[in-house]
C-alpha cells in the first residue's frame, strides 16, 4: 500500500481556483454566456423556421452542385427525411444549432491560434503540449469546469464542445501554413512581400485545403461531443439517447443514434466536397 | 537621385556566406581557424567573392552543383543575409538596409526567376504576372493591363486564365519571366531558370531570353551549370568552385584560356564541340527491325500548348 501520510491532493486547489474564477471573473463569464446564448437562440430559431422540406431541398441542391451525381444528391435528402419520420426533427435542429455555434467559436479561436503557432516557435512550444493534453483527457472531464463556470444548460454544452473540438482546426491550420512550399514563399519575398502580405497572399491561401480538413474534423468532433454535452442539459439528440439509455429502451436509443449518424454523414459529405473547391486547379 | 550610367549597376565586394556559424563574427584572414570550423561542420558556401556587372550586361555564374551559385545569387536581394562583404545595387548598399528599406528595394529594384518557377498555384497566369505589382499596391486595372503586355512579350497571349498546373514547364517559366519583366526593375536575377527543361525547350527559351534582352536591355545575373548556355547568353562570366570565383572573363577568354584543371574540365567538351564538328554516329542494326517512327520535333511552347487544348 502507498503510505497514507504521503497522500497529497490537488483537487481542493483546483476547486478553489475555479471558485475564484467564478467570483473574480463572474461578470465576464455572465456576459460571455448571454452572448453565446443569444447567438445560439437566433441560429436555432432560424434552423426551425425553415420548413423540413426546405432543408431537404437545400441538402439535395448542395449535394448536386458538389457531386453532379443524382444518387449522391437524392440519398442525403432521403436520409435526413428519416430524422423527421422518427419524430426527431426539432431536437435534431437543436443539436445542429449547438454544433454550428461550437464550430463557429472553434474557428474564431482555432484559426488565429494555428496561425500564431506557425509564425512563432515559442508560441508553438507552449500550445502543442496543451493540445496533446486536451486530446488525451476523457471528454467527460470538460463538462466539470464548463458546468461550474456556466451552470446547467446549452451554453456550458457549447463551451465543453468547443474545448473538445477545437484541437484539429488549430493543428491543421498550423500544419497547413508550415507546409507551404519554400519555393513559392521565396518568390513572394523576393518580389517584396511583407510578412503580412506573405501570410495573406501566399501562406494562408495555400494552406486552405489543409485548414478545411481541420474544419471538417472539428465539425465531426463537435457532433460527437454534443451527445456527451447533453448530460449537463444541452438538450438535443443527445438527451434522447440519454433518456433511452436510462430506460434501457433500445429501440428509441437506436432512432436517436441513427439521427446523429445521419447528421454526421450529411455534414461530412457536404463539407468535404466544399473543401475540394479550395484545391488549386490541376488540369 | 542622380545615377551615373557608367558606374556598374551591381558591385559585390568581398562577399562571404557561411552556414552553421556558432559565433556571429569570424576573421576571414585566420586560415587555421577557418580550417578548424570547416571540420566542425560549418559550410563556407561563398568565399570572398567580388565582381561588378555593368548596365545592360548579362553576367553568368557557372559552376557544378553545390559550388555555391544559388547561395550567392540569393545574397543579392538578401533572401540570405551575407556573413561578410558589401553589395551595392544602383548605388544603394543592400547589405546595410533594414527590413522596411529592403521590402521597398525588392519591390522596385530587382526581380528574380527561379528554377522551380515559384508560381502561385491558386492564381492564374494573369494574376501571377501581376503579383509583384499587387505587392507594390498598384491598382487592379492598371496592374492587369501591364501584366497583359508582359504576357504578350513572352508569347503567352491566350493563356491568361490558365493555372500553373495546366501549363508545361517551358510555359511556366515564361510566366516566371513575364512576372519579372513587368516589374521594370533594372536588375534581373535568374537562378538556373532553364535547367529543368528539355534540351529543345531550353534552347528555345534561351533564344526567347536573348530576343527579349535586345528589347528591354536589362542587367542580368544568370546562374547555370551548363557552359553552352553560359557561352550563348553571357557577355561575361565567372566560374565558381567551392564558393570561390576561380576565373572571370568573357566566355571566349575562358574557353580559350582555362585558368586551372577545374575550368579545363568544363571547357574541354565544349571546345571539341566547337572546333571539330562531331562525326555523326549512326547505328546500323544488323538484323532488320520494324521501322520506328521518327521522333517528332517538339513544337515551340505556345504551339505545343495549342495542341493540348
Ligand atoms: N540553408 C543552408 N544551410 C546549410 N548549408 C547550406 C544551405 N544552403 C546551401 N548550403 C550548402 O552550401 C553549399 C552551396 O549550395 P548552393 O548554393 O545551393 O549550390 P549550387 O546552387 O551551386 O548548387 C552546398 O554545400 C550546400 O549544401
Ligand atoms: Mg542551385
Amino acid at each position: 500500500m502507498f503510505p497514507v501520510d504521503w497522500q497529497f491532493h490537488v483537487a481542493p486547489y483546483i476547486q478553489t481556483f475555479i471558485k475564484w474564477l467564478i467570483v473574480a471573473w463572474g461578470p465576464f463569464f455572465e456576459g460571455l454566456s448571454s452572448l453565446v446564448l443569444g447567438v445560439l437562440l437566433q441560429i436555432e430559431a432560424f434552423l426551425k423556421w425553415v420548413p423540413w422540406w426546405g432543408w431537404v431541398t437545400i441538402v439535395v441542391i448542395l449535394s448536386w452542385k458538389l457531386s453532379h451525381s443524382l444518387f449522391k444528391s437524392i440519398l442525403p435528402g432521403l436520409l435526413i427525411m428519416t430524422i423527421g419520420m422518427f419524430g426527431l426533427w426539432e431536437v435534431a435542429m437543436e443539436t445542429l444549432g449547438i454544433v454550428i455555434v461550437a464550430v463557429l467559436i472553434s474557428l474564431l479561436v482555432g484559426i488565429p491560434t494555428g496561425i500564431g503557432m506557425a509564425v512563432s516557435e515559442r508560441f508553438n512550444a507552449i500550445i502543442m503540449p496543451l493540445l496533446d493534453a486536451m486530446q488525451t483527457m476523457p471528454s467527460l472531464v470538460y463538462l466539470i469546469p464548463a458546468l461550474m463556470l456556466f451552470g446547467l444548460g446549452k451554453v456550458p454544452g457549447v463551451i465543453a464542445t468547443v474545448i473538445y473540438a477545437v484541437p484539429p482546426v488549430i493543428r491543421l491550420t498550423n500544419l497547413g501554413i508550415r507546409q507551404v512550399s519554400r519555393d513559392v514563399q521565396e518568390a513572394a519575398v523576393v518580389f517584396g512581400a511583407s510578412r503580412w502580405q506573405l501570410m495573406k497572399e501566399v501562406r494562408f491561401p495555400l494552406a486552405m485545403p489543409t485548414i478545411m480538413a481541420g474544419i471538417n474534423q472539428t465539425t465531426m468532433m463537435a457532433l460527437s461531443m454534443v451527445v456527451i454535452a447533453s448530460m449537463i442539459g444541452a438538450g438535443g439528440l443527445g438527451e434522447e439517447v440519454l433518456k433511452a439509455t436510462n430506460r434501457i429502451d433500445v429501440g428509441k436509443g437506436f432512432e436517436a443514434g441513427w439521427a446523429i449518424v445521419v447528421l454526421a454523414i450529411v455534414i461530412d459529405r457536404i463539407s468535404q466536397a466544399a473543401a475540394q473547391k479550395w484545391e488549386p486547379p490541376k488540369r | 537621385m542622380d545615377i551615373d550610367i557608367k558606374k556598374p549597376l551591381l558591385e559585390v565586394q568581398g562577399l562571404w556566406k557561411v552556414f552553421g556559424l556558432k559565433q556571429p563574427d569570424f576573421d576571414p584572414q585566420d586560415e587555421e581557424a577557418l580550417a578548424r570550423m570547416k571540420d566542425s561542420g560549418v559550410v563556407f558556401a561563398v568565399r570572398d567573392v567580388s565582381f561588378e556587372v555593368k548596365r545592360g550586361e548579362v553576367f553568368v555564374i557557372m559552376g557544378l552543383s553545390g559550388s555555391g551559385k544559388s547561395t550567392l545569387i540569393r545574397c543579392l536581394p538578401r533572401l540570405l543575409k551575407p556573413t561578410l562583404g558589401q553589395i551595392s545595387i544602383n548605388g544603394q548598399s543592400v547589405s546595410d538596409m533594414d527590413e522596411k528599406e529592403l521590402i521597398q528595394f525588392r519591390r522596385h529594384e530587382t526581380a528574380m526567376v527561379f528554377q522551380h518557377y515559384g508560381l502561385l498555384p491558386h492564381r492564374n497566369v494573369l494574376e501571377n504576372v501581376a503579383f509583384g505589382l499587387k505587392l507594390r499596391g498598384v491598382p487592379p486595372s492598371e496592374r492587369l493591363e501591364q501584366a497583359r503586355e508582359a504576357i504578350v512579350q513572352v508569347g503567352l497571349e491566350g493563356w491568361e486564365n490558365h493555372y500553373p498546373a495546366q501549363l508545361s514547364g517551358g510555359m511556366r517559366q515564361r510566366v516566371g519571366i513575364a512576372r519579372a519583366l513587368v516589374q521594370e526593375s533594372d536588375l534581373l536575377l535568374m537562378d538556373e531558370p532553364f535547367s529543368g527543361l528539355d534540351p529543345l525547350i531550353r534552347r528555345e527559351m534561351q533564344e526567347t531570353l536573348l530576343q527579349l534582352q535586345r528589347e528591354v536591355h536589362k542587367t542580368i545575373v544568370f546562374v547555370t551549370h551548363d557552359l553552352t548556355e553560359a557561352a550563348r547568353l553571357g557577355d561575361r562570366m565567372a566560374v565558381m568552385r567551392e564558393g570561390v570565383f576561380v576565373q572571370q572573363g568573357t566566355p571566349q577568354e575562358i574557353i580559350d584560356n582555362p585558368s586551372d584543371e577545374y575550368v579545363e574540365r568544363f571547357v574541354s567538351d565544349e571546345r571539341q564541340f566547337y572546333k571539330s564538328p562531331r562525326k555523326p554516329v549512326i547505328y546500323f542494326p544488323k538484323k532488320k527491325r520494324q521501322a520506328r517512327p521518327l521522333p517528332r520535333v517538339t513544337a515551340p511552347a505556345p504551339l505545343m500548348a495549342a495542341e493540348r487544348r
